[in-house]
């Protein structure tokens, strides 16, 4: 599938991506060369495989209902870009 | 034109457990900001998830309890978007092969109507965190304690045809899983929230209109309003030659409207994958059983046995049994009291609940617990005090610690059930009042009740209203 | 002193030959003659890496001992390191402190090892040259014009110009193999699952596996005899004790049944790789190994299955870096969109947006069934292909990669070309199975590798073929290191 510039645009919209408006074109390009690779696949009848999501076939071991961790906010908040008072900051999100 | 309502409710309920789903942080509610968010609460580069058991168990156990298919190995899926309140820009939910399969439980209507309304599915995911909006000079603060909060997502199929069937249907998952203690209900806090889908459609019709979702209805007054508010939206839409369109809504309680959200305008695209750091849950039928085994009795179950074994009316065996600290509670005070199912069950659903009520308090709450709420109810019934002394008893007895004993002695309210002295009583009233007897003798057979009421108040409310009633008739007809 | 292995560095300091100060000092002056040409590290951390030497000496004057006491590594700059910048090679954590360790640096460190510092890397792990790091290409040791391969390029230059003994590294489509093969070194993939990933920024959840490199395979089987075993903060960690790697690297090879997939000696492969495997093959043999001619019939398609996987679990393990909580945050962000645009768009580098573009892709509406669960039936059946192989061998010899090291910038245009120099290690993380490179040989000056992939939780088996092999070659002593 050959991917235009309105695909990659709309890729970066939903990726949250900004990328340069002179690289749309190359993006346009990389990525129709990507899937044309990956379009490969196509030549393998693959209608009766499973499709493998982890290499291992283990199931999901559980954890028991406990509690382990205290306050740890003044730690992970001198690493974050704007706090006041405890929470983290972003520009105003209208609802 | 006639026009039928169609609604499906989403419902999530927030699982009690103690830890997150993911992570070991508290799940507790109220604390100061990212007090309750680590590392991997936060998104932190590198940290994983690792499932908490006791989720899984009480998914299974809601899955039980309404007779739902049990997805015998489930699988969780990464629903991307880019939220502040969502850490890791996805997520952690269940697509393809949820936890809970297609289920049903059964409301009530009015007139002892009753309706099976089918469950489309429940699955595990995690509670985002909290945006605020307002405290901020123009930024918006990110609180992301409740990030990770496990939430059962329950859908329901679009069964219901009223607003007062989706307020029962979701009275009915509340009410279930308050049972089988998977999630407190408190509503006020954010545990139980109802989303609707709302769609109208020409009676008769097989197509399903175009819906709206309704978010947040975070109670049942507000569910009920925000459907009858948005079914006559859309039927003016229509009638009006215009086109309901699909779209998520907001229901403002202060202007009792829905209005659209423009900031969810833009339609997702979610991405749904499998989680690559999860593995599939496999429930083992053991695990099943040994949870069927930690059920409690069922609301449904309750009620049958409440009008079979204590012989009380269908409509009371409801009241009691939609709640399972209230049939706790009655059963107790039922056995300790020894009064009869009925008496009880007008004094809980009465004079309890209405003092609750009042003080905006919960059941658990209550000032009066149910051993001090069985003394009341004990000298009820073996005739020491009358119900209207009872009453003023449970006032006293609700700002105190006393028991019902104690009161009644120290006031000397015990009730007057003694002929002689009540004769006296009686002879004195008719003595003082001649031409009300005179009338009562002529036919005017309604007096009856002015007299006990005077002997009531000569006794100061302690004569007992079966013996005065009794012997005030013997006197009248002289 | 720069040449030596781990194996004799336990061995010095037991012996009281020099102190874990001693070796330490002479690395860390060695790192600051070479790295300003070779950009291997990204941060050296001389004065906490002396602190800790100084503790391990101290420690073993005290009678302490424990496997790694003392000896000094360096960690890949993926795994987070409490209170030590770890950057991803990426501007999006150019300032990143993490608060806590990676599983695997908190059990190195209980092991005793002293860390100096954190490897250069192709940022987020994407790459197979290393050009794509915020902080500055490597340069291969080997060759000032040639690549020293990725993502792990960092800590493959570091072991090739003995700047550190042994470096930690991350394979999610041979990112420890074919940097070991391109810079002479020895790497081992381990079985996913073997190896905790909690703390190793993820690029493909999926297929990432952390794993040692060094220049013999005894110095990989000693550290990763160390970083190995299950963990409860993965919930992909496997629960199975780990074998005895170092116990187990003198057993014979009499009756070792290896396969050699005819789909990897085809015309594709360099005439003087294909011989200095010839010549290495005929090595094993002498040791009592046998070989048959396995088939592999979908090997071809895992480099498709691949970039379609890789990409679409990038984009989403990548969505958490948005600049709010941590990392880079954009300049006066007009809005909440422009926040997110700009702090990501600015803080990832071209071919992190190139994959992350293509992962949303592969993923959306209308486009998932045919690329991301075609991929995933696709990596199943090369899984499938390895099974039947493993039923008749016990392990899997080929090259590792299709050339030698190429020259930096050649490949750096078309990321197709890029891709496709992983086309023997790919199918090792499809799969999930353990590979091994070892150095076989020199061609045009520049050291070329053998893979060896074995069945899940052989790494025992592989680490054994790995050093009888190196018992009776000297690639692996090769050095261009002054
Ligand atoms: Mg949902
Ligand atoms: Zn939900």
């Amino acid at each position: 599938m050959a991917v235009d510039e309105d695909t990659v645009r709309a890729m970066a919209h939903l990726a949250r991506v900004q990328i340069d408006p002179d690289r749309v074109a190359g993006y346009a390009t990389e990525m129709s060369n990507v899937l044309a690779l990956a379009e490969q696949m196509e030549e393998v009848d693959t209608s009766d495989v499973e499709p493998m999501a982890h290499p291992t076939h283990a199931v999901q071991r559980l954890r028991d209902d406990v509690v382990l961790e205290g306050n740890e906010r003044e730690q992970f908040q001198e690493i974050a870009p704007e706090t006041n008072d405890g929470y983290y900051l972003v520009p105003q999100v209208i609802e | 034109m006639q026009w039928e309502t169609v609604i499906g409710l989403e419902i999530h309920a927030q699982l009690a457990t103690d830890s997150k789903i993911f992570s070991s942080s508290s799940t507790q509610f109220g604390s100061a900001p990212n007090t309750q968010a680590n590392a991997v609460d936060l998104g932190m580069p590198g940290v994983l998830p690792v499932l908490n058991r006791e989720a899984v168990n009480m998914a299974v156990k809601f899955a039980l309890a309404t007779n739902a298919r049990i997805g015998k190995r489930n699988v969780f899926a990464r629903k991307n978007y880019f939220y502040p309140d969502l850490p890791k820009g996805y997520q952690i939910s269940q697509m393809a092969l949820p936890i809970v399969g297609e289920g049903e439980v059964e409301i009530e209507l009015e007139d002892d109507v009753k309706k099976t309304v089918g469950i489309t599915r429940a699955h595990l995911e995690e509670d985002a965190g909290k945006s605020v909006h307002d405290l901020f000079h123009g930024q918006t603060g990110v609180d992301l304690n409740r990030a990770g909060t496990p939430l059962l997502e329950i859908v329901s199929e679009p069964d219901m045809r009223s607003a007062k069937e989706a307020v029962a249907y979701a009275r009915k998952i509340h009410s279930l899983v308050r049972y089988i203690e998977i999630c407190d209900g408190n509503m006020q806090e954010g545990s139980f929230r109802c989303d609707a889908n709302v769609s109208v459609r020409v009676s008769g019709s097989e197509k399903l209109g175009t819906r709206a979702e309704i978010k947040n209805l975070n109670s049942f007054r507000f569910l009920e309003r925000a459907i009858n508010f948005e079914v006559e939206r859309q039927i003016d839409i229509i009638e009006g030659g215009g086109e309901v369109v699909q779209e998520t809504r907001l229901y403002d309680a202060d202007r009792d409207e829905t209005r659209s959200m423009r900031s969810k305008e833009e339609a997702n695209d979610y991405r749904y994958f499998p989680d690559p750091d999860l593995l599939p849950v496999e429930i083992e039928d053991s695990l099943i059983e040994a949870l069927r085994g930690q059920l409690p009795e069922l609301p449904d179950q309750r009620c049958a046995r409440f009008i079979s074994e204590h012989k009380l009316p269908a409509y009371d065996a409801g009241v009691l049994t939609a709640d399972k600290a209230t049939a706790d509670y009655f059963e107790a005070v039922l056995k300790q009291s020894g009064a009869p199912a009925k008496i009880v069950s007008s004094w809980v659903t009465g004079e309890l609940f209405s003092r609750l009520n009042k003080d905006g308090l919960e059941l658990t709450a209550s000032p009066v617990d149910e051993h001090r709420f069985s003394g009341l109810l004990a000298r009820i019934h073996d005739n020491t005090i009358s119900g209207k002394i009872g009453k003023d008893i449970l006032d006293k007895m609700w700002a105190s610690e006393d028991e019902a004993d104690h009161i009644i002695d120290k006031e000397g309210l015990r009730q007057i059930s003694d002929s002689s002295e009540l004769e006296k009583m009686i002879d004195d009233v008719i003595a003082a009042n001649p031409s009300q007897l005179a009338e009562y003798r002529g036919g005017k057979e309604k007096l009856l009740s002015y007299f006990v009421g005077q002997v009531m108040k000569a006794s100061r409310g302690k004569a007992n209203p079966g013996q005065l009633n009794q012997l005030l008739k013997d006197k009248l007809k002289g | 002193m720069h040449d030596k292995t781990i194996a004799r560095i336990r061995h010095g300091l037991a012996s009281g030959e020099f102190s874990s100060r001693e070796i330490c000092e002479h690395l860390l002056s060695r790192i600051d003659q070479l790295n300003p040409s070779c950009n291997a590290f990204i941060s050296v951390s001389s004065e906490l890496a002396l602190q800790h030497a100084d503790d391990a000496d101290k420690r073993r004057a005290a009678g302490a001992d424990s496997p790694l006491l003392g000896v000094p590594i360096a960690h890949k700059d993926i795994f987070c390191t409490n209170g030590v910048r770890t950057s991803c090679g990426s501007r999006m954590l150019e300032n990143f402190v993490p608060p806590y360790n990676a599983t695997v640096v908190d059990k190195l460190s209980q092991a005793g090892v002293v860390c100096l510092g954190k490897t250069n890397m192709d940022e987020f792990a994407m790459g197979s040259s290393n050009e794509n790091s915020y902080f500055g290409n490597v340069v291969n040791p080997w060759g000032s014009n040639r690549v020293p391969g990725g993502s792990s390029g960092g800590s493959a230059a570091a072991v090739a110009a003995r700047m550190v003994p042994g470096c930690t590294g991350t394979d999610t489509g041979g990112s420890i193999r074919q940097p070991a093969s391109f810079c002479g070194i020895t790497g081992i993939k381990p079985t996913y699952g073997r190896v905790s990933r909690y703390g190793m920024i993820a690029f493909a959840s999926s297929l990432d596996q952390g794993g040692p490199m060094a220049a013999t395979a005894e110095d990989c089987a000693l550290l990763l005899q160390e970083m190995a075993g299950f963990d409860e903060k993965d919930s992909t960690s496997i629960d199975r004790p780990v074998d005895d790697y170092c116990g187990s690297l003198n057993d014979a090879l009499d009756g070792l049944k290896v396969g050699l997939p005819k789909q990897y000696f085809t015309e594709g492969l360099d005439n003087n790789i294909a011989a200095s495997l010839q010549a290495s093959i005929a090595e094993l043999e002498k040791m009592g190994a046998s070989f048959v001619e396995v088939d592999l019939p979908n090997q071809h398609l895992s480099v498709p299955a691949y970039y379609v996987v890789a990409p679409a679990e990038c984009s989403s393990n990548l969505s958490r870096f948005d600049g709010v909580r941590y990392g880079y945050r954009c300049d006066n962000p007009a809005d909440l969109e422009d926040l997110y645009k700009r702090s990501r768009g600015e803080g990832f580098g071209r071919e992190v947006k190139r994959r992350i573009l293509i992962g949303t892709y592969v993923l959306s509406a209308g486009y998932f069934d045919a690329y991301y669960l075609k991929a995933q039936k696709i990596r199943n059946l090369i899984s499938e292909d390895f099974t039947s192989a493993f039923k008749e061998v016990d392990m899997i010899l080929g090259p590792t990669t299709p050339t030698p090291a190429f020259k930096i910038g050649e490949n750096s245009a078309d990321p197709v070309s890029m891709y496709l120099n992983d086309i023997y290690t790919i199918p090792a993380n499809l799969a999930g199975l353990p590979g091994i490179s070892v150095p076989c040989g020199l061609v045009d000056d520049l050291p070329v590798g053998m893979q060896l992939v074995g069945n899940y939780f052989t790494e025992a088996r592989l680490l054994n073929v790995a050093h009888r092999f190196q018992q009776v070659t000297d690639w692996h002593l090769k050095s261009p290191a002054k």
